[in-house]
């Protein structure tokens, strides 16, 4: 018998909503990108627990592999933007020599 | 209601649902930014895991080439250049974190009970269409695919160009 | 006689006939016999240590005109175990403001990273430990989690030097990576699967007669990757001394070096799965199935004196130097020869018109590669002096 799919997404929304925390209250800037990144693999367990377990009609229909494909998709955005975001903290570090988010609050020094 | 049988998958499940649980408790609560980064690679092997018992075995491996290999690391290398000014002292958590608790935990409580209450269309799961090779043609197929994987390189490339100028030394 | 061809296969028959007649059930017979498995294959990385230590030592002196370690037992063969009891009796020092669960994390888990690749490696026809139809996928996967115990040994040590050295070491081992998985692709273009096996069967014609190239490319990544000199930076004593691993004393610092030949026996068998055709020697393997294993180690011993060759031969090339030949000359021509394989497996259906059209087309990259440098080069020399010294530093 399979796993079944309610467990695989109560596990994602766990992992989203310790994610959440993580992004709501941590002061450090890369402790929130970390949280973003919890977020974002919790929804590919959701996409690919879905595609898994729902039921397609043939391999030929373009949905048949969507679930595989948002989630490469997803991944690769998630990693474009974790290197934008880092690129971000080093240049506001540079110039504010802090990466606390509550100290970065306004426009100009 | 019958009492599921118990087979290795779902100890297996429940084994990797520890894992990852583990490695994001650990990046939420920890002070020291550098072991919050390796418990954050820790839950992306959680998560490799759990998309091998979904048998999507080309994501597991996606998963661990593009997160552990480049953005832990990229998330290492951004802590190590900017670690002087986080000073043991420092708090880890903001003023509100115990609204954040309330709130994660309010949001988990919600999705919880409507998971668990959906009927979900539990359908045997069929095995899966799409060897590699099946992937790789929905990728390019004009019919299919193209479009988005066209878009996410032009994204990759914007990203990749934008990141080298912002962090780049005056 | 056909026990004793087919001698793999039916060992382990018998032995699961064997657990099985013992009553266990069926979940535990599977256990078990994997269990065996994978101590067999843990044991044959740990086995690549003992016997290339002394091996490589003794190669490079007689390539260098010396005799190389010949006191314990006769020609010095069993010098790696002197090492290892020598390891075992240092001290084992923790850096006094280094944290400490970093620091001992490093040495475990730099090896791991190494043994997870011999699972996908083909020993023969069936003896594979698992047979991923994404086998070449998983090993450029695994290999990148060596970079995490690299950065974690560098910044666990509280040396401002040695997390220099992981950096650099990261830089080059990130850099490498690239061409390493645009040959993967090319190859993985003729063989039409992932699977390390599927790619031994489909090599009627070893890949390194057909793209010669690209199997120059793969070996030299190949070896940047294991830190193998001539781009052995970290472990010139020359350089930051041992680099990440600087404030690694006793079994600690043996985990490093065990972790680097581990790599490069794994590596040796990498290429001689993709390139040199496997288990497979012009017959030899329907004959006798029982020899496969054998020929598998003995094409991997031959990379392995390759590489020691390429030790012995070449001085080591500057960090720059490494880098910019990586990411400017390496990634050009793997792209180059991904395009052409894309070209040759279009144009013609044939294992043979393919195999030739694709030689032509690395014949034809060769020479025009070597026009291309001949005429930097000439460039460069009719440069004057002050010039050429600035172009060289840049």
């Amino acid at each position: 018998m399979q796993v079944p799919l309610s467990w695989y997404l109560i596990v994602a929304a766990a992992l989203f909503c310790i994610g959440l925390y993580g992004a709501l209250s941590r002061r450090n800037a890369i402790g929130v990108l970390m949280g973003v990144e919890l977020m974002l693999n919790s929804v590919n367990i959701n996409l690919l627990a879905f595609w898994r377990h729902i039921e397609v009609a043939t391999a030929s229909t373009p949905a048949a592999l969507s679930g595989q494909v948002f989630a490469i998709i997803v991944i690769t955005v998630a990693a474009a933007e974790a290197a934008v975001g880092l690129a971000l903290i080093i240049a506001v570090y540079r110039n504010r020599r802090t990466v606390a988010i509550e100290d970065v609050d306004m426009m100009k020094l | 209601m019958s009492i599921p049988q118990v087979t290795v998958s779902h100890v297996v499940f429940v084994i990797l649902s520890a894992i990852a649980l583990i490695g994001a408790l650990g990046v939420v609560t920890t002070r020291n930014l550098f072991r919050a980064a390796l418990f954050l690679v820790l839950s992306f092997i959680g998560v490799a895991g759990f998309y091998i018992l979904l048998e999507a075995e080309f994501l597991a491996m996606v998963q661990i080439l593009v997160y552990v290999g480049a953005i832990a690391i990229l998330i290492i290398f951004a802590i190590m250049l900017s670690q002087r000014l986080m000073a043991p002292g420092y708090k880890a958590s903001n003023e509100q974190w115990l609204w954040a608790l309330v709130a994660a935990v309010a949001l988990f409580a919600a999705l919880a009970f409507i998971l668990l209450n959906v009927g979900w269309p539990t359908a045997e799961a069929s095995v899966p269409q799409g060897t590699v090779a099946e992937l790789g043609k929905a990728l390019v197929d004009p019919d299919q695919y193209l479009l988005v994987f066209e878009v996410a390189s032009v994204l990759l490339l914007a990203a990749l160009v934008g990141a080298v100028v912002i962090a780049r030394e005056r | 006689m056909d026990f004793i061809l087919n001698f793999w296969v039916e060992f382990g028959a018998w032995v699961g006939g064997l657990l099985s007649n013992w009553g266990l059930p069926d979940w535990a017979v599977n256990l078990i016999a994997d269990f065996l498995g994978v101590l067999i294959l843990v044991v044959i990385g740990i086995m690549a240590v003992l016997i290339f230590t002394p091996m490589e030592r003794k190669v490079i002196a007689r390539m260098q005109d010396r005799p190389g370690p010949n006191r314990v037992w006769p020609y010095g063969l069993l010098q790696a175990l002197a090492d290892a009891i020598k390891m075992l009796t240092k001290e084992d020092i923790i850096p006094t403001h280094a944290d400490r669960a970093l620091h001992m994390l490093a040495p475990l888990i730099v090896a791991i990273p190494a043994l997870l690749v011999y699972a996908v490696l083909p020993w023969g026809p069936g003896l594979i430990g698992q047979d991923l139809n994404i086998g070449v996928l998983y090993i450029v996967a695994i290999s990148t989690i060596h970079v995490l115990a690299i950065v974690i040994a560098g910044w666990g040590s509280n040396n401002k030097y040695s997390l220099l050295g992981a950096f650099r070491v990261v830089n080059q081992l990130l850099a490498y990576e690239v061409p390493m998985v645009l040959c993967i692709l090319t190859v993985v273009l003729f063989s039409k699967t992932m699977s390390t096996q599927g790619i031994v069967e489909a090599q009627t014609i070893p890949y390194f007669v057909t793209m010669p190239v690209v199997g120059l490319i793969f070996l030299i990544c190949a070896m940047a990757e294991a830190n193998r000199s001539p781009v052995d930076l970290i472990e010139a004593d020359s350089e930051m001394v041992a680099g990440y691993m600087v404030e690694y004393s006793g079994m600690k610092f043996a985990m490093f070096f065990i972790a680097e030949y581990v790599t490069m026996f794994a590596a040796a068998i990498v290429i001689s799965t993709l390139f040199l055709g496997g288990w497979k020697f012009f017959g030899l393997e329907d004959l006798a199935p029982v020899l496969t294993p054998v020929i598998v180690f003995a094409k991997s011993v031959f990379v392995i004196f390759c590489m020691l060759w390429f030790r012995a031969t070449f001085p080591r090339i500057r960090f720059d130097q490494l880098v910019g030949f990586a990411w400017k000359f390496l990634v050009p021509l793997a792209l180059v020869n991904l395009m052409l394989g894309a070209l040759v497996v279009k144009l013609t259906e044939n294992i043979w018109g393919q195999a030739g059209l694709m030689l032509l087309g690395n014949v034809i990259v060769i020479v025009v590669t070597f026009f291309i440098l001949n005429r930097a080069a000439r460039r460069m020399k009719e440069a004057p002096a002050l010039k050429r010294i600035v172009a060289v530093e840049r």
